[in-house]
């Protein structure tokens, strides 16, 4: 690994001229990548299913409060739940049929979340579209940040954080540049590679309307090198279409490579402050599957109602790159893509690095969901030794922290010094669960630091 | 056990949708990451053992088969102790994960072969059951149990412990191999009358490199320890900077302060190679030092822990009343390790100040 980056750095150092920079940061793991399975298949659009479930709380921020009741007809792209607030977003119905029931559903978080049940007629009735914007290019980008809020979009990455609220920066915090993050160095995950590589000239597109909303000065789309592709097919439309103001970026192929401060790091070599937002640096970055949702709803005034999902790992038979409506049960998925429920010891939603087992396989796709993977029983059980102090969380944590030492200071309850090493950066991107030689689960630990003192700190801010 | 649980997950027991027969019966549910690299402690702690190898078969070759009992007693009582130990306080067995072997190993490595069986029995168990298992096991020692043997040894049987038998090939130099007085010892002893030859210690730094020197079963060849720790790196299980930055420092030291009030002699060059060469140097650097759960974590603590065994190492070669000073250079710096890693945290990304 540390050979790979010398060369890369000697690389640069000595690159001729057409020789493309190669970008990175500090720290991280190499995980298999096995994505040698779904990364040359197409993405096939995936028959909705007869009764969908569809969560109210698909992003970071306030619930959307349901507009719809049992018995009501909705439409394809009607909204189901509006916005519950600024940092919110609404949900749209993504198949035409009758509400079955409101209620507390089975959400991938793990708990009950309020969704509105469909039942599907299959006549897929389009709801009267939000209107397109198709001469985006003399809009004023309050319109276009509208139309986005609208349609519902999120950060489809992972996070889930609710895009109109990126692309309204405050006055005080000019952006200067934006980043497509099209790394997606989660192994197994191909949903943005194929997304990509199908609808380059409509991802363009997207970035072209997020730049003109933001003004962002540069733009650089970052993509890791094990996507030679769709680098190649973006670079040559780039060219092709005179669009200078666009630069590739490629990736060194490095979990966590997409991680939103990672990136800013390998690409202009900014830190977000501790605690901060990627605005406080200028910066905005915006997801490869997020820009073409834009794309979808500027120009055609669809809103987020479906998304590419990838079903792999070793419990599947045939792995895919499918395109989903959200709130199907992933169980539909599973069951198409060949999956054996007799050898199957854990579903995950998301890569798996950062994916959430699931418990129960009845819990709808939603807009976060970039893949759902199944892992058979050759995972092998993990035993933990005690810690040895070797120190190699350290250098694979991508922000630098020290995650064994604050690991023994939650498993003694001292969240006080938990927080003093700085516990509360963690963004839990697993690196150092990874590599741990001793197994220990780190991650779970972190995350039940960060669990204790963020309760500590609003009790604290009650009882003021 | 406490760490499996789920703080933020409570399976859900109510399944609305059509979630038929084709539902798995029971799905595991775990914190991410779901991968895992294969490397555990014990393959790290079976790649020591290998590395060690080569250095054993250098103590066969210079001290005869009696150096390979030593250590197979030396394994032996450390793996017993550590098995006895678990069983007395009805813990779970952790012999499998092989550190007992490694401290074993490096027991024997750090006594002469002319001790009597039991002591090294006794030495290893001292290093498990007191430095070892006393503060919880693998990863709970603050001290390198090892070392803490050799001390005790040192500390209970002296004499045995510095009497040096020659090697099974004499000596092939101008220092006489068949007394019983290390390369250190009579480099001070020379150093101390006056009788100091540039010349026949220069003659002997060849054999210093392979081996062929009085000492103890696992330290005198250079050569040897040297495979072992280029294994060590390849596998990324010991840092380069610790052995590096204790070495270069044992090295510069010696150099500036070489006791000839001249740099560029020849004297004043053979000097710090020999200092280097003779000697635990390399089997303290490459082996204990790099101990995991005796060093500091942090990379800068690394170097400063490397920096302060050199720095004491030296001091206690040139000053101190006994001629090797690397087992106690290590162990002295063991006990700053806490205060090391404190003042030695890694800059978190994102410590910038706001652009407001």
């Amino acid at each position: 690994m540390v050979e790979k980056h010398f060369i890369a750095v000697c690389a640069n150092l000595f690159q001729e001229k057409n020789v493309p920079r190669r970008y990175t940061f500090k720290g991280g793991v190499h995980p298999p990548a096995s994505k040698n399975r779904t990364e040359r298949l197409p993405i096939e659009p995936f028959p909705a299913p007869k009764k969908l479930i569809i969560p109210l709380s698909q992003h970071i921020g306030a619930p959307a409060k349901p507009v719809v009741k049992r018995g009501d007809r909705v439409l394809l792209g009607q909204v189901v739940g509006e916005g519950g607030g600024f940092v919110s977003a609404p949900v749209h119905s993504s198949v035409s049929g009758s509400v079955l029931s409101v209620g507390p559903f089975a959400h991938p978080v793990g708990r009950q979340i309020i969704s509105v049940e469909i039942e599907n007629d299959e006549k897929d009735e389009t709801a009267a579209l939000t209107a397109p914007i198709k001469a985006w290019r003399d809009a004023a980008p309050q319109e276009l940040v509208q139309l986005i809020q609208a349609a519902g979009i999120v950060g489809m990455g992972g996070a889930g954080f609710p895009t109109h609220v990126k692309l309204s920066p405050p006055s005080n915090k000019p952006i200067d540049v934006l980043i497509i993050n099209g790394a997606e160095c989660e192994p197994f995950l191909t949903a943005d590679h194929l997304l990509v590589l199908e609808r380059t000239e409509n991802f363009i597109e997207g970035v072209l309307i997020l730049k003109k909303i933001l003004n962002a000065k540069k733009c650089y789309i970052g993509i890791e090198e094990n996507k030679p592709d769709a680098i190649k097919r973006i670079v040559s439309l780039l060219h092709n279409a005179r669009l200078r103001e666009i630069r590739v970026c490629t990736l060194i192929t490095k979990y966590p490579q997409g991680g939103e401060k990672q990136l800013i790091r390998a690409i202009t070599g900014r830190e977000v402050p501790s605690g901060g937002l990627p605005m406080d640096v200028g910066c905005v970055v915006q997801n490869v599957g997020t820009t073409v949702a834009v794309f979808d709803a500027v120009n055609r005034g669809i809103p987020l109602y479906e998304r590419v999902v990838t079903v792999a790992g070793p419990g599947v038979g045939s792995p895919k790159n499918l395109r989903v409506r959200i709130g199907t049960p992933i169980i539909f998925l599973l069951e198409a893509c060949g999956f054996d429920p007799t050898s199957v010891k854990k579903i995950i939603m998301g890569g798996p690095m950062m994916g959430l087992a699931l418990s129960d396989v009845s819990v709808p796709v939603i807009k976060t969901t970039s893949g759902v993977l199944a892992v058979d029983a050759t995972t092998p059980a993990l035993r933990t030794y005690p810690c040895i102090n070797c120190g190699r969380c350290i250098n694979a944590c991508p922000i630098n922290l020290v995650p064994s030492r604050i690991v023994k200071y939650i498993e003694k309850e001292n969240y006080q010094a938990a927080e003093e090493w700085n516990v509360m950066d963690c963004m839990e991107c697993g690196s150092c669960a990874y590599v741990c030689p001793a197994k220990i689960n780190l991650v779970h630990w972190l995350k039940l630091g960060k669990y204790h003192i963020q309760a500590s700190h609003a009790a604290a801010a009650a009882g003021k | 056990m406490t760490n499996e649980q789920q703080p933020k997950k409570e399976p859900s027991d109510v399944n609305p949708s059509a979630a038929d027969s084709t539902t798995p019966e029971l799905l595991q549910l775990t914190a991410a990451p779901h991968l895992r690299q294969t490397e555990s402690v014990s393959h790290i702690m079976l790649w020591v053992v290998m590395a060690l190898l080569p250095s054993l078969a250098a103590g066969v070759i210079f001290f005869g088969l009696r150096a390979l009992l030593l250590t197979a007693v030396s394994v032996a009582a450390a793996v017993v102790t550590e098995w006895a130990v678990v069983k007395f306080l009805k813990r779970s067995v952790t012999i499998g994960d092989l550190s007992a072997v490694v401290t074993g190993l490096l027991v024997a490595f750090n006594v002469p072969s002319t001790v009597p069986w039991w002591m090294v029995a006794i030495g290893s168990s001292f290093a498990i059951g007191v430095a070892k298992m006393t503060f919880g096991g693998l990863g709970a020692n603050f001290i390198n149990p090892a070392l803490a043997g050799r001390a005790f040894l040192m500390a209970a049987y002296p004499s045995a412990m510095t009497r040096f038998g020659p090697t099974a090939f004499g000596s092939l130099s101008g220092i006489d191999g068949m007394s019983s007085a290390t390369p250190l010892a009579q480099f001070k002893a020379a150093m101390a009358d006056g009788s100091f030859q540039a010349l026949d210690f220069q003659d002997a730094l060849s054999d210093l490199f392979i081996g062929n020197v009085g000492g103890c079963i696992g330290e005198t060849s250079a050569l040897a320890l040297l495979i072992g720790g280029v294994v060590l790196l390849y596998k990324r299980i010991i840092p380069l900077r610790i052995p590096l930055v204790y070495i270069g420092t044992v090295f510069l030291l010696s150099w500036i302060f070489n006791g000839t009030d001249a740099h560029l002699t020849t004297s004043a060059i053979i000097i710090p190679f020999y200092q280097i060469l003779a000697g635990g140097l390399f089997l303290g650097a490459i082996f204990m030092a790099t101990d995991m759960v005796t060093s500091p974590i942090t990379p800068a603590g690394r170097i400063v822990f490397a920096a302060g065994c050199g720095a004491l190492t030296f001091i206690i070669r040139k000053f101190g009343g006994y001629p090797e000073g690397v087992s106690y250079s290590i162990l002295i710096m063991n006990l700053f390790v806490p205060l090391i890693e404190r003042s030695t945290r890694p800059k978190m990304y994102g410590k910038v100040k706001r652009r407001d």
